[in-house]
């Protein structure tokens, strides 16, 4: 067999990967990009079948994996969600839009046809849906990466995991337990700084509270998250009734925990 | 890429602009050998920012306005932190400011690196991307990659992570970093500056197709330094302006084909970024800067929108030696944050983001809840510019076959560096030819 003919026949065995974006900020998919270290390494290991951000090569599916940003935000968009999951054996969602509805999910708190006409002078021209949902409430997926934006070396971890036909291994602790490994004093017993720690999903290294910061929550809730014990500590503490609208109606504003104890909240407020 | 005959009309399209941040869509239509339309069109799901800002916190902005984009979001940070300051009534300490260019260096050089290396420099050997340009040159795409690796260093030191950084607030930063965290980025730095200077060499031996643009270029004047975080806003036209005079100045169009508005001044389109700041700066850059661009050949100002990858990477030479200056210089703010009162206000902020100028206004009320907000980025601001370019691209180019005067069409897209995703989400290509 020549080189050239083994080159072909290798890369027909490599798996191939597309990368699709939704309504976003690009920053997710770019954490691709930015594993310098290993993006040449990964290029020889997959191929990258559909990245538009990246390449103008574009090979027709079906792909073995999918990896999806960004939110539902349009019917186009709606649509071509069902034609990607179609077209893939395996999808992972990546990031707070993809897996929450993001930052623009705050439309779905607001009255219908308000946020529209205040960016637009000619709403008529504008087709959006009023609400901005997670890739999950539209097709099955696969496995959810959390984060506004994920953490490149989890990105990393799911390819790896992928490739070795593994399921991939991502901390479901909190950035609670985060803080402690790396041992940050804790900002809310010793300053009583309002955080989101004891009830976000770890992923980020308890980055926040390493800078003297109270966690914002962009990983989204973590498992079973006590909302409601940490909003009465935060409200013994000083924190108003608008303080916690807006602390747990943020990036992951969409997800169940954040959105239920924000609307209790919102309601009191 | 697709090529059709529909009985004497030629028509051919690309769907799917590669290579640029986020998706819209391009159409020229040519008659007779004239160029009868040209229409850059943005499809970007509306994610209504300004409307989301409405009711929320006036320290919310930075952390809320950076989600606009994942690749210049210290840009939405700082000019977001900008604007809220000024409507408060204070300005920056001096060193809050200059940790604050730090670390902007580090975005222009994560972002030019990432622009110049893998989205730009492929079209310069008809490679599709990076990976393919790397079985050619994998020297040249391993050097982009660690340039890369530092802006983002940079930003992760600085600002706690590279996408979306967490250090950042209203009034400066939550903890300034120590002197000997910022030392260990010295090293890397002079490497990224030696690669920076290889890289003006690499790019300005490419092969420049021959156009001359007729830019109104718009960008901030630095005072005795290149501008980044700050400044008065200029033009080649001559105006010079304060943010609240700019911001009355530009006006924006909203039209069908588009959900990024179209910005004009005095009805005429302009021209933000790199050509622009170079234009309007290029004596306030320093010498190892100035000496690269003159051994490069690049006269100032550059008009062939083509050569704005050489541009770049002498502003990456700057960025590196402007970095490694502040480090030198660096006294951490102490304390790391000003305080500020909120008051019943209007203010601006504006900065100079890898591809453009970024201009923020915010109304508070008394207790400083955020009443509007305007924000107006590089690529609104671009549009109509690069459908200009678009034109000029395609009348100097009839002779050309299809597929390369589409090919050359998609490069006067990438020349400008579009970050779409602040403006646009599907961007394809389509040429008709009649």
């Amino acid at each position: 067999m020549s080189v050239a003919t083994q080159d072909v026949k290798r890369a027909a065995a490599r798996p191939t990967i597309a990368v699709w974006k939704f309504a976003s900020c690009d920053g997710c998919q770019l954490s691709l990009l930015d594993c310098e270290d290993e993006l040449l390494a990964i290029s020889e290991a997959v191929t990258i079948a559909s990245f538009t951000e990246m390449s103008s090569a574009v090979i027709e599916g079906p792909y073995d994996l999918s990896l999806v940003e960004g939110s539902v935000t349009t019917e186009l968009d709606a649509a071509r969600i069902q034609e990607i999951r179609a077209n893939s054996a395996v999808l992972v969602t990546i990031g707070a839009c993809a897996t929450a509805g993001g930052i623009q999910g705050l439309r779905n708190f607001a009255a219908d046809g308000s946020y529209v006409s205040t960016v637009y002078a000619h709403p008529e021209y504008i087709s959006s849906l009023s609400t901005s949902t997670p890739i999950a409430a539209h097709v099955k997926v696969d496995f959810e990466l959390h984060g506004c934006p994920i953490d490149r070396n989890q990105l990393v971890e799911v390819l790896t995991a992928y490739l070795a036909g593994r399921a991939p291994v991502i901390p479901d602790h909190t950035v609670c337990e985060e803080c402690k490994a790396r041992a940050t004093v804790c900002l809310l017993v010793a300053k009583g700084t309002a955080c989101l720690g004891p009830v976000t999903h770890a992923g980020c290294g308890a980055l926040c509270p390493s800078v003297d910061r109270g966690c914002f929550g962009c990983f989204g809730p973590s498992e079973a998250a006590n909302t409601a014990s940490l909003a009465g500590q935060l409200l013994l503490g000083g924190s108003s009734e608008t303080d916690l609208v807006r602390l747990f109606r943020t990036f992951n504003a969409g997800a169940p925990a954040f959105s239920k104890e924000a609307s209790i909240h919102d309601a009191r407020d | 890429m697709t090529h059709g005959t529909k009985g004497a009309d030629r028509v051919f399209s690309v769907e799917g602009l590669a290579r640029v941040e986020g998706e819209g869509s391009l159409h020229v239509h040519v008659s007779d050998g004239i160029v009868t339309d040209v229409a850059l069109t943005i499809f970007e799901p509306p994610r209504f920012f300004e409307a989301m800002l409405v009711g929320r916190s006036y320290l919310e902005a930075p952390d809320i306005t950076s989600r606009i984009c994942g690749i210049c979001p210290v840009a939405y940070q700082l000019s977001a932190c900008g604007a809220i300051e000024d409507a408060c009534g204070i300005a920056p300490d001096e060193r809050i400011e200059a940790l604050r260019r730090l670390l902007y260096c580090g975005e222009w050089i994560q972002s030019h690196a990432l622009h110049i290396y893998l989205l730009h420099a492929p079209d310069f050997f008809g490679c599709t991307d990076a990976v393919e340009l790397a079985e050619r040159d994998r020297v040249a795409v391993a050097r982009g990659l660690s340039l890369k690796k530092v802006g983002n260093h940079i930003m992760e030191v600085i600002g706690g992570r590279a996408i979306h950084p967490v250090n950042v607030k209203v009034g400066g930063f939550y903890r300034a970093p120590t002197r000997a965290e910022l030392r260990a980025l010295i090293d890397p730095l002079e490497q990224a500056r030696d690669d920076a200077l290889t890289t003006v060499k690499w790019v300005s031996s490419f092969d420049f197709p021959d156009v001359t643009g007729d830019y109104n270029f718009v960008a901030l004047l630095g005072g005795d330094r290149y501008p980044i975080e700050r400044g008065r806003v200029g033009s080649s036209g001559g105006f010079d302006v304060t943010l609240g005079e700019y911001d009355a100045l530009v006006v924006e169009d909203h039209v069908a084909r588009s959900t990024a508005l179209q910005a004009r001044i005095n009805g005429k389109p302009y021209l933000t970024g790199p050509l622009a700041r170079y234009a309007l700066n290029a004596g306030r850059l320093p010498e190892i800067a100035r000496d690269a661009a003159r051994t490069a050949g690049l006269g100032s100002p550059c008009a062939n929108p083509f050569k704005s990858i050489v541009v770049r990477a002498v502003e990456l030479v700057f960025a590196c030696d402007e970095a490694l200056r502040l480090i030198a210089e660096y006294e951490p703010p102490e304390p790391p944050a000003m305080k500020l009162t909120p008051r019943e206000s209007v203010g601006y902020g504006a900065t100079e983001a890898p591809r453009g100028l970024l201009l923020h206004r915010y109304a508070l009320d008394a207790n400083g809840t955020i009443v509007s907000a305007r924000i107006v980025p590089p690529t609104s601001q671009n549009q109509l510019t690069i459908e200009e370019d678009l034109r000029r691209v395609v009348e100097e180019g009839l002779q050309l076959s299809d597929a390369d005067l589409t090919h050359r069409c998609e490069q006067a897209v990438r020349n400008h560096d579009p970050c779409i995703s602040c403006a646009a989400h599907f961007l394809d290509l389509s040429v008709e030819r009649m």
